[in-house]
């Protein structure tokens, strides 16, 4: 039996309907998408069905640390993924720019923030990927910059196209940027994915559709900034990003 | 106080393979280490059937309890722009490996020390993980909070075993989901 979008766009209302009354009834807002989100299939087997073990009351666990990267570990082209080539790739010049925040708004310095993503026609540089669009062989379509004094950081590339996937009969990602970030604890990690204003696909997405909140789902969602885009150049985005988890300065702050 | 929502997480995808991994990533003990041993398993899903595109990532104190790391995992080279590997000589305590079509990871790392029982934080990435999930891989049994507050059954899913045929290694096999399900951890 093939699943439709209607299939899919029914269980969406229905998770959405659910989550508005548990909201209602006084439950806390949900800023992270469940585990267990049916209408995106792979989750189905892929969700631990036992609840997570807490540990959060140990000032000595390893995960209140974690990794560092320098400049060695990054080189001056990583951020812009225009010039990885001999060529210009095809497609619409952007730059992304935004800071890494902790939750208290405090800047994350000198992490690494990494970004992955389609070429203009929507195929990723993979081999699995099988969608029929062209690779474009001046776009690889992969970035890493350190995050500045202020927490800031600054990707050029180009705009990924939207692509099919086979979650459902006629499932299409709207378009986005896949964004791998690290806080000055473990704990604090996060993969996430950066979209662009106004996409149409955004309802039919069961990907973006698992934040279930509103807000938190509008966070996913970069603002276009007029003033960061450069004439006769690229167009500009801004999209901040904040992390979650605690690191072991929170611990000595006694929160 | 400031509070700011954070943002939200999502699935890494299918398609990471060729932006997050980097060569010598499950590289963690510096060159020819006399003391250098290897973590390796499956990645299972609740099928049981192996995980081939998951992504596993690992931090770990040093053999001295240390938890500074160091820069140096993805080291790069300026002349080319591509991957250089590690420098041979320092611990920086990260590794990070994608499972192979059989589901399969392997580390070759250090043995973490610590003030208590010494572990390996695990975080595993996959297509249909729409968040990550945190677990830990202990190199035996110990005095330990996380481990005295499980069950016998749940507890032994944290446990690496040391393999019988095979010097200084150890298997830690994480099951998403089912039966002897890995026991997952939250830190908020
Ligand atoms: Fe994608």
């Amino acid at each position: 039996m093939t699943l439709t979008q209607s299939d899919i766009d029914g269980e969406l209302a229905e998770i959405r309907a659910g989550y508005e009354k548990a909201r209602a009834a006084g439950t806390p807002a949900a800023h992270h998408p469940p585990r267990d989100f049916p209408p995106y299939r792979s989750s189905l087997l892929r969700h631990p069905q036992q609840p997570l073990v807490a540990v959060s009351r140990d000032p000595e666990a390893v995960e209140l640390s974690g990794p560092v990267f320098g400049h060695t570990d990054v080189t001056e082209l990583d951020h812009d993924l225009t010039r990885q080539h001999a060529g210009e790739p095809l497609g619409e010049r952007i730059t992304v720019s935004g800071r890494l925040l902790d939750s208290a708004g405090r800047p994350v310095r000198g992490q690494l923030v990494e970004l992955w993503q389609a070429n203009a026609s929507g195929r990723y540089a993979h081999q699995r990927d099988q969608h029929p669009a062209p690779l474009d062989p001046n776009f690889t379509g992969v970035g890493r910059v350190l995050t500045g004094d202020d927490g800031s950081y600054s990707f050029t590339t180009i705009k990924p196209g939207a692509y099919p996937w086979r979650n459902h009969q006629n499932a299409w990602r709207p378009a986005h940027i896949h964004f791998s970030l690290f806080g000055t604890a473990f704990t604090q990690r996060l993969v996430t994915q950066m979209y662009f204003p106004g996409d149409p696909l955004f309802a039919y997405d069961p990907i973006l559709q698992s934040v279930t909140d509103d807000a938190a789902r509008a966070r996913l969602v970069a603002a276009y900034d007029h003033s960061l885009s450069r004439p006769e150049w690229s167009l500009g985005y801004r999209w901040d990003i904040v992390l979650d988890g605690p690191s072991a300065t929170w611990i000595e702050e006694g929160r | 106080m400031t509070y700011l929502p954070p943002t939200p997480s999502h699935t890494a995808g299918p398609f990471y393979g060729y932006a997050l991994p980097f060569p010598g990533g499950g590289d963690i003990a510096p060159r020819e280490h006399p003391d250098a041993m290897t973590l390796h398993g499956y990645v299972y899903d609740g099928a049981g059937e192996p995980v081939p595109d998951a992504i596993v990532e690992f931090w770990q104190a040093g053999p001295d309890g240390s938890l500074t790391g160091a820069p140096g995992s993805m080291r790069r080279d300026p002349v080319t722009g591509g991957f250089l590997g590690r420098n041979g000589v320092d611990f920086t305590g990260f590794g990070r490996v994608p499972t192979d079509a059989d589901g399969h990871y392997t580390v070759r790392t250090l043995p973490p020390g610590g003030p208590s029982t010494p572990y390996i934080s695990v975080c595993v990435f996959a297509r249909g993980l729409t968040h990550h999930l945190f677990t830990r891989a202990y190199l035996a049994e110990g005095p330990d909070a996380l481990l005295a507050s499980l069950t016998p059954e749940r507890r032994a899913t944290l446990i690496a075993r040391p393999e019988p045929n095979r010097d200084r290694t150890h298997r830690f096999d994480i099951r998403l989901q089912g039966e002897e399900e890995t026991v997952f951890l939250d830190f908020a």
